[in-house]
Order: C-alpha cells, then sequence, then structure tokens
C-alpha cells in the first residue's frame, strides 16, 4: 500500500531524508525508532506533504497514487493520517464542527452523501465509546486548553472518526502518562484491520510493548539502516544506539 | 516556506466580491450637486412639514462652516460633492397590497441576495422593511405589530404620520452639528426606518431592514431612528450588500437609538457594500454615525457588527450611558481584504453612576489591506463606580496587510475601573496543515479559523443573520486556490 524508493527530503537546505526506501503491505505495524536528529519526524511531515519539506528525489506510492503528486488534503482523503507530535490549537472552533467538516470532505471525495447531523452524532458517540474519550473534549475547541495527554487521546478520536488506510503515529507516546498511554495504545489495537496499516514513530520500547510492530526499523543519519522484527525494540531499549551508530559508521 | 504561505494566503484571500450585478430598475433622478434648492426640492418631493425644512436648512448651513476631518487613519481621496445625486426614487412608485404586486426584477434581485422576503421568512417572523435606494418598498408585519402598539415604518411615513415623535427624537443623538458626514446626512437624508416600541412591550420579532445602493452616482443617506420606551425591548437587525460598480459611492448614515428606563435594545449590523475590485477601484465610502442614548435607568443598548465590505469603513457605534446603572455593548468583527481600508470602533461615554461598558472587537485583515480599531472609554466626573472592559484583536493573513489599535481613555472619577486588552496575531501555517491533514482545503481552513477566531462577536448575532455572517466572512475571503 506504501512504496517509497530512495526518498529525499531537505528544509533550507539542509539535507534530512538521505534515501528512504520502505515497503508497508496492508495491515502491517511497522515501528520506526532511532536517535534524536535522524528525521523520524521529518518522515512523517514528508508523506503527510508539509511544505517546510521539499523532496529532491525519490518516490511514494500510495494505494498506486503518486502520493508526492498530491496536495495534503487529497493525501488525508486517500487515507493517509499523521497523529501529530504537537497537534496545535485552533480557538473557537468547537471539535463537533471541525470533524464533522473533515467526515464530510472526505466523504464528498469518495463521492458520497455528507452526514447528516444526527448520523454524524451517532458515528461520533460510537467513535468515542471506542476510544474512550471524554463526552465534554469534543464539545470544546479544537485542543484548545487540552493537557498533553488529551491532545494525544484527541488524535485517536480523530483517526477513529476518519477511519484511514494507513496511520503515521509521530511519537504518540511522548508526554504520556502510563494511563494515557494505555488508552491510546488500546484506540489503536480497536482500530487494527486487515487493511489498515501504522507507522508508529517513538524513542521508546515501551509503547511497542501495547502496540505490537511486525517490523523494527531504525533510522539514522536520514537513511534506515537497520529493520528486523519486533525483538529489535527490545535489544534497542537494552543497548541504545551506539552499536548501531558504530556498525553504519563502520 | 513563509513565502509559501503568505502566496497561499494571497491566493485564499484574493477573493472577488460576490455580490456584483446591477438591477435594471428605472429610476426618477434629480440634478446633481447640493445647495438649498435641492434641499427644499427633497423636502418637498417628500411633503414634509415645514419643521423638517428648517432642520435640513439649519444642517446644511452649518455643514457648509465644516471641512472634511481627516484624523481617521484612512486614506481618502477626495470627494466632489457636487457631483453626487442626492435623491433617487424608483420610478414606479409601488403601493402593495402583497408580495404578488412587487416588481418582478427586484423581487429577483432580492431573492439573490437571499434577502428573506419570501413567505418562509415571514413565517419564521422576520418583519423586513426592504429599502432600495432611498424610498421604502415593502414592509411586512406591520399590523401584527401595529396591534402591540409598536411602530415601525420608513422614516418618511413616520414624518408624516408620528411628526410629534420625530421632532422630539431626530438629532437628539446626534445633533446635527456633530460632524461633517453627520451635518450633511441631517440635509439630504432621503428615508431610513424609524421603530418607536411602547411602555412595557417585548418586539416578538427580530425587526430588520436591507438597505441597497443601486442607482450610479447616488449616495445614499439613510437615516434610522428607534426609540424604546420605558420597560421595553427590541432587536433591530441592518444587513446591506451592493452591486459591482466602477465609480466611488458614498454612503453616510445615521443611525440613533434612544433607550428610556431599563429598556434594553439590541442592534445588529452585518455590512457588505461594494468594497472595490482586487486593485482597489470602486467600492463604497461608508461613513457612518451610529449612536445610542441609555437615558433611562438599568436602561442597555447593545451594538453588533460584522463589518466586511466598503472600500473605505469610517464607523463608531457609541453609548452614551446617561442612565444610573445603564450597560453598554459594542462587539465588532471587522474584515479588511485586498486595499480595503476599516477605522471603526466605539464611543463609551459614561455619565451616570454604575454604569458599564464591554467592547470586543476583532479585526482580520488580508491582502494589502489597513484596519484600525479607535475606541473611546470617557468617564465623566460623576459616573460613580464605572465598569469598562475592552477586548481589542487582530488576525493577520499575509504580510502585506496593517491592523492597528487606537485606544483612547478620559477617565475624570477615581472609582472607575477600566480594562483594555489587545492581542495580534497571525494564522498559523502549523493551524492550516493540520487542517489539511484532516482532509480540508486551505480555503476552508482559513475561513474556520477565522470564524472560530470572531465566533464570540458571531454568537452575539440572531440565529440566522449569524449563519449568514459566517458565509459571509468565508466568502469574503475566498480565492482561487485548488
Amino acid at each position: 500500500m506504501l512504496v517509497i524508493k530512495d526518498l529525499h527530503a531537505k528544509i533550507d537546505d539542509k539535507e534530512i531524508l538521505r534515501g528512504i526506501n520502505l515497503e508497508i503491505k496492508p495491515g502491517e505495524v511497522h515501528a520506526i525508532m532511532g536517535p534524536n536528529g535522524s528525521g523520524k519526524s521529518t518522515l512523517s511531515s514528508v508523506l503527510a506533504g508539509n511544505e517546510k519539506f521539499e523532496v529532491n528525489e525519490g518516490s511514494v506510492s500510495f494505494n498506486g497514487k503518486d502520493l508526492l503528486d498530491l496536495a495534503p488534503e487529497d493525501r488525508a482523503r486517500e487515507g493517509l493520517f499523521l497523529s501529530f507530535q504537537y497537534p496545535v490549537e485552533i480557538p473557537g472552533v468547537s471539535m463537533v464542527n471541525f470533524m464533522r467538516t473533515a467526515v464530510n470532505e472526505h466523504r464528498k471525495y469518495r463521492e458520497e452523501e455528507p452526514y447528516s447531523a444526527s448520523e454524524f452524532l451517532k458515528l461520533m458517540r460510537e467513535k468515542k465509546k471506542l476510544v474512550e474519550i471524554d463526552s465534554n473534549l469534543t464539545n470544546r475547541s479544537v485542543n484548545e486548553g487540552f493537557s498533553g495527554g488529551e491532545k494525544k487521546k484527541n488524535e485517536i478520536f480523530q483517526m477513529a472518526m476518519l477511519e484511514p488506510k494507513l496511520a503515521i503515529l509521530d511519537e504518540t507516546d511522548s508526554g504520556l502518562d502510563i494511563d494515557a498511554l494505555r488508552v491510546v495504545a488500546n484506540g489503536v489495537n480497536k482500530l487494527k484491520s486487515p487493511e489498515r496499516s501504522t507507522i508508529v514513530i517513538t524513542h521508546y520500547q515501551r509503547l511497542l510493548d501495547h502496540i505490537v510492530p511486525d517490523y523494527v526499523h531504525v533510522l539514522y543519519k536520514g537513511r534506515i539502516v537497520k529493520s528486523a522484527g519486533k525483538e529489535l525494540a527490545l535489544e534497542l531499549e537494552e543497548k541504545g544506539y551506539d552499536w548501531i551508530k558504530k556498525e553504519f559508521e563502520d | 516556506m513563509a513565502e509559501d504561505q503568505d502566496k497561499i494566503l494571497e491566493e485564499v484571500t484574493g477573493g472577488e466580491y460576490k455580490y456584483g450585478f446591477y438591477t435594471d430598475i428605472e429610476m426618477e433622478e434629480f440634478p446633481k450637486g447640493l445647495n438649498e434648492d435641492i434641499i427644499r426640492l427633497i423636502s418637498a418631493k417628500k411633503n414634509e412639514p415645514e419643521f423638517m425644512l428648517e432642520f435640513r436648512l439649519k444642517a446644511f448651513r452649518h455643514w457648509l462652516t465644516m471641512k472634511q476631518p481627516n484624523w481617521a487613519h484612512l486614506n481618502i481621496p477626495p470627494i466632489d460633492f457636487q457631483d453626487i445625486i442626492y435623491y433617487a426614487v424608483p420610478k414606479k412608485k409601488p403601493e402593495l397590497e402583497s408580495m404578488d404586486d412587487v416588481d418582478p426584477e427586484l423581487k429577483a434581485t432580492f431573492d439573490k441576495l437571499g434577502i428573506p422576503l419570501d413567505e418562509q421568512k415571514v413565517l419564521a417572523g422576520v418583519a423586513v422593511d426592504a429599502v432600495i435606494d432611498s424610498v421604502s418598498v415593502k414592509t411586512t408585519f406591520k399590523e401584527t405589530l401595529a396591534e402591540k402598539g409598536i411602530i415601525f415604518c420608513s422614516i418618511s411615513e413616520a414624518v408624516q404620520e408620528y411628526p410629534d415623535l420625530v421632532k422630539k427624537y431626530l438629532g437628539s443623538v446626534v445633533p446635527h452639528q456633530d460632524n461633517y458626514f453627520g451635518a450633511l446626512n441631517a440635509a439630504v437624508f432621503s428615508d431610513g426606518s424609524f421603530v418607536y416600541i411602547p411602555k412595557g412591550v417585548r418586539c416578538p420579532m427580530e425587526l430588520s431592514t436591507y438597505f441597497r445602493i443601486n442607482a450610479m452616482n447616488t449616495g445614499q443617506f439613510e437615516r434610522t431612528l428607534i426609540v424604546a420606551d420605558d420597560d421595553s425591548y427590541v432587536s433591530y437587525l441592518e444587513g446591506c450588500t451592493a452591486p459591482m460598480r466602477d465609480e466611488n459611492q458614498l454612503h453616510a448614515a445615521i443611525v440613533e437609538i434612544v433607550a428610556m428606563e431599563r429598556a434594553e435594545v439590541k442592534y445588529s449590523t452585518v455590512q457588505n457594500w461594494y468594497p472595490g475590485d482586487k486593485e482597489g477601484i470602486g467600492g463604497i465610502y461608508n461613513f457612518v454615525t451610529k449612536r445610542g442614548i441609555c437615558k433611562g435607568d438599568y436602561s442597555k443598548i447593545s451594538w453588533t457588527q460584522v463589518e466586511t465590505g466598503s472600500a473605505i469603513t469610517w464607523k463608531y457605534p457609541s453609548c452614551v450611558l446617561q442612565g444610573d446603572h445603564s450597560v453598554g455593548e459594542f462587539y465588532s468583527v471587522a474584515v479588511t481584504n485586498n486595499y480595503q481600508q476599516a477605522d471603526t470602533g466605539t464611543k463609551m461615554i459614561h455619565l451616570g453612576k454604575n454604569t458599564r461598558s464591554l467592547i470586543v472587537s476583532k479585526g482580520v485583515s488580508a491582502g494589502k489591506s489597513q484596519n484600525s480599531y479607535r475606541g473611546l472609554v470617557k468617564v465623566s466626573k460623576k459616573a460613580e463606580n464605572a465598569r469598562n472592559f475592552s477586548q481589542c484583536d487582530s488576525l493577520l493573513l499575509g504580510d502585506k496587510c496593517g491592523a492597528h489599535t487606537f485606544p483612547y481613555l478620559e477617565i475624570a472619577n477615581n472609582t472607575a475601573k477600566v480594562e483594555h486588552e489587545a492581542t495580534t496575531s497571525k494564522i498559523g501555517e502549523d493551524q492550516i496543515f493540520y487542517c489539511n491533514q484532516r482532509g480540508l482545503s486551505t480555503e476552508d481552513a482559513v475561513g474556520l479559523i477565522v470564524n472560530g477566531y470572531v465566533k464570540e462577536v458571531i454568537n452575539q448575532l440572531p440565529m440566522e443573520f449569524a449563519v449568514e455572517a459566517q458565509k459571509l466572512l468565508q466568502i469574503s475571503l475566498e480565492g482561487s486556490v485548488g
């Protein structure tokens, strides 16, 4: 479903991604780990279409389409979802209004009728229950005054509403306490399906205790330098990144 | 990347005015220019009593001694007052029994604008006094209002039918010597609305008037007078759009409100005059004097305005808080785009004891526009325990526009408590990207963010008006993305 070939990207003339190759099949969960500054968040931004970054080489195909050719909103409508590391606040815009607009834009793209208010509210109730999000969060403005944990839960709630084909979780575990981590991980697990793929970007093994990956990749200096099964995460937890850096430098 | 964002914003905000059309209705026009003969002619045409002619002439003579002011943060091209036609009436002056009698062309225009003159809206409880150019064409629900003793008619009609009320209150809040454009209005005003709510009556529906400018070279001088007697309540809505035009048009209206003991008046405006094209050519000059006086104790006047149109807006809806415990409120959204200029705000004049005022102003600037908030809070010597809170926020879209805040405080009583808060922010590209990532186009994202930003003000509008205003904001900032 997602095929990344030799992807290079830069910001302000500084090359961050230097030849990423990655293939993800439907239903798979891939974890991307790596030391600070290795390009993990850049990869998620580039896939989502953040124009801060310039792609200067390579290709990305998403369900047979040229992803890099699509506007950010069309990537979203095609089923790519990014759970932001730092979700932004949009004062005065209610979650209900925001989500309804978003869901109906997706439906319009698929040439489906927009949901009526009652259909939409019903869907929202179901999804809220699924991801165990507090009722009052959806009555507030988008992320405004949310705690770190609430913001991350809210991202997962939005993911549940939009039912993406590919979800990218960018350091969703950062700033979460154990309970919030469990809620977020449960949400993600409940949304797992044979069609839905997930990329989990994280520093720590602990999230991967809850969301078990099929593959673990290590990103270092803009390249994937090691790929293996879930046991790699445990090894990294134990030994850190130094041995990989060393291996790579040699 | 900042450039990219500006480019996007420029595209998004480079929208053109969508209500640019012109209705071909036959006009009976006066010669251009202004002198005493023209004023006598206007007065005669309207069959006015002597006191009205005197009122006009006095104002005109005073106007001749005045100079056009230039203290606002505006760049106003010279106006040739002799090149303006001061009176225009649709030729087929209709006396209408029902909707069927309305000129179909006019009806089509109203439909295009979405003006609720149709049956559904009437059933929804909106009485509409539609003004096209200078004469009121149709007034609905008048009878229902009359049962309660409420007077809602054109000001020309009020001059004929209720001369005592008009004589008593006209010019009592905005005297003819008040300001340059106010004096001009007093001299030549053509029509407008008159509302009187008797003692103890709560007006059962929102009163609304739609103004439109529709004749070439015709300055429009509306005059509205609202009097709310003791213990009464009324909510009045004013909304307008104007057709596409090359030449600048002068609009100098006056609104006067009088609130007696415990009376409450809510005045809401959605202003969407033609703002000029993308290059800043054409557009309406909107120089309006709006003022209300809280004459009685415990009275309240609340102004809400959504200003998206006009090439130049110069407008300060104000409250004179004379009665003890009286309350003045001002909620404003001013959107400027392309080459529009706005200098708008309010004046809260605290005269009575324990008077309170609240100011919430939200400016949105885009394109190459200039948007200024100018507000005065004045607490007089005798105004014990006066309270004011002002919140002035500016939102910038792109980096070629300007936002300015000019607060004036004149406090002569040391028991006063006056607070002023101001913020300036830009729409963040991270906010837009977040919306994009959820499937919203940049255009929709900007609309959503702006509507969120102005929500506090929009919430003050009556429900159906709020929906209309939200659409208008989106349209005003819409462009050619995608």
